[in-house]
């Protein structure tokens, strides 16, 4: 769950649901203090949107036109709960409007309508206009945590297989091959290489040795030695 | 500090954070200050008076009432690597906030492996004495100095907060600075220049050899007045100033419990799991041998402070308290008979 690499400014998944948010547009307000081009963006799902930390945040931006992209990924369940039951509305997207930000509803399983829209968030933020917001309407094969898709209690079997055949890498493959920009044995050799650059990093991660028991209290504080109280 | 030249010269406590302040945003561009009514107002209390005019509205930033949502401004700046100083009106309000906090500053550099610096201080007013009611008025630090990776300072005098401040905002951990609402009228000598007062180390500021008081924030000059009640009784009180409650220089505490033989500690805070509790635990695993007594407490009772004038007056530590705090330890018999 706690992915992050600073090398690629990416300032890591949280554990707590919503709480990323705050932070992103703390990166916001500092790529616009620093006068770059660089835009805020900031991944979260339906169910974080229900959290007091993400309203506050989403406020935040817009009062102070900070240029931050919220991105919904709504895969239509908070954990394991189905979202029509934990929120009165039918488009999460509505509640940019309360913040005065623009917004849109998109296909999040259409690769190449997200990225279109991703690119008018951006241009939006890089002319000083402030945060915007976009809904992509998606799933989850997995769960909220683990890998079970099928047999839950929450959601039935049958869902699952109706969004599988919806597959977003599946329908920008065939779009791909449609308009002859790649060949199927081209893309073949795509998955194959992402198939065997996962597989490295598995071996890389199980090969790692576990860390020294002695490092326990390192980066605690900034300075060694001085946590442990 | 003795190598500081002060000519004399006295500030207030408010005076002495206004300048603190402004001198470390001339110094680094890379400081700002955000939160509730800090630009325009200046803050409620005026520590922030004149820097809006002084520095403009990029660098002092007018917030939503957004407890959570300003701490996560000043988390995400600084892991971006500006110096955020952020402003929680009140020390109450470190509850709104405490996500951002707790679960967010103080855990980043050691969830990305240390990769990241978190050079962010957050700067809040506790402390009762104003009749401000329950939710205006608590003294919350051990709360904050429970969670690994912050640390916590809460200055006594207008010259350790000046010094204090500077060393927070300096800092490359994230900070929580405690100014206490009811010292700020209060004057004392504070030098011109800039000058850090360490983080971690505290202060003897009365020497004693039949007791030692240990105290912070406010109570330090409570406990100076009950030492100066008792001297002409023949008791001579040492009193600590922690100046930093996390982490803490326990060295000084046992070091001066060792030649005393006995300990009172103070705060304002409520007695049932303040930091009275983790004082004691730690002079009787470092000291138990020297002791001639228990440790003992002087703090709040354990309620929410009190709006009336009157009831707030008694829920609050003060010098005849901690006298009698003192004469406990030492066996004696109340004043009063």
């Amino acid at each position: 769950m706690h992915i992050c690499d600073l090398d690629l400014n990416m300032l890591g998944a949280n554990g707590i649901v919503g709480g990323g948010v705050p932070i992103a547009v703390g990166a916001g307000f500092a790529n616009r203090y620093r006068e770059t081009d660089d835009v805020s963006v900031v991944f979260f799902g339906d169910g974080a949107t229900n959290i007091g930390a993400f309203h506050e945040a989403a406020n935040m931006a817009a009062a102070l036109r900070l240029p931050v992209a919220f991105i919904c990924e709504n895969n239509e369940y908070a954990e394991y709960t189905r979202r029509d039951r934990t929120m009165a509305i039918d488009e999460v997207a509505e509640r940019a409007a309360a913040y005065g930000m623009p917004s849109v509803v998109v296909d999040g399983m259409d690769a190449v309508a997200v990225w279109s829209a991703t690119i008018s968030a951006l241009q939006w933020a890089r002319e000083g206009k402030g945060p915007s917001f976009i809904e992509c309407k998606t799933y989850r094969y997995y769960n909220h945590h683990g890998v079970q898709t099928l047999g839950m209690k929450y959601r039935p079997d049958e869902e699952v297989e109706e969004w599988k055949a919806l597959d977003a890498i599946d329908r920008l493959e065939a779009r791909i091959v449609l308009e002859q920009i790649m060949t199927e044995d081209d893309i073949a050799a795509v998955r194959e290489s992402v198939a065997e650059e996962v597989q490295e990093a598995v071996v890389f991660a199980e090969s790692s040795p576990d860390p020294d028991p002695l490092e326990l209290l390192d980066h605690v504080y900034s300075e060694p030695g001085s946590a442990g109280q | 500090m003795n190598e500081l030249t002060d000519a004399g010269r006295e500030l207030t406590y408010l005076a002495a954070f206004n300048e603190g302040m402004r001198q470390l945003m001339a110094e680094d561009p890379d400081v700002f200050v955000a939160g509730e009514d800090v630009g325009v107002q200046g803050g409620v209390f005026g520590s922030f008076a004149g820097l809006l005019e002084e520095f403009g509205e990029r660098r002092m930033v007018d917030t939503p009432i957004s407890e959570q949502a300003i701490v996560g401004l000043g988390t995400g700046a600084a892991v971006c690597g500006l110096r955020p100083v952020v402003d929680l009106m009140f020390m109450d309000f470190v509850m709104i906030a405490m996500d951002q906090i707790a679960n967010q500053a103080a855990k980043l550099k050691y969830m990305f492996g240390g990769r990241a610096s978190l050079p962010l201080t957050i700067t809040t007013n506790a402390g009762a004495g104003l009749s401000a009611g329950a939710q205006h008025s608590q003294s919350l630090e051990a709360m904050l100095c429970h969670v690994p990776g912050l640390k916590v300072v809460a200055p006594s005098n207008p010259r350790d907060l000046k010094g204090l401040l500077i060393a927070c905002v300096r800092e490359d951990n994230p900070t929580v600075l405690i100014k206490h609402k009811k010292m700020f009228g209060v004057s004392g000598p504070v030098p011109q220049e800039m000058y850090e007062v360490p983080i971690g180390v505290a202060t003897t500021v009365r020497s004693g050899t039949d007791l030692t008081v240990v105290a912070y924030s406010r109570m330090v000059v409570e406990s100076l007045k009950a030492a100066e009640l008792l001297a002409p009784e023949g008791i001579e009180c040492e009193v600590i100033d922690l100046r930093t409650v996390q982490p803490l220089d326990i060295e000084t505490v046992i070091s001066s419990a060792r030649r005393t033989n006995r300990v009172v500690v103070v705060h304002e805070a409520v007695r049932f799991g303040g930091l009275g509790g983790e004082i004691a635990a730690q002079v009787q695993e470092y000291a138990f041998d020297y002791l001639d007594g228990p440790v003992t407490r002087v703090a709040a009772p354990f309620s929410p402070v009190p709006f009336s004038p009157v009831l707030e007056s008694r829920y609050i530590p003060d010098a005849a308290r901690i006298a009698e705090g003192i004469r406990d330890c030492l066996g004696l018999q109340p004043a009063n008979g």
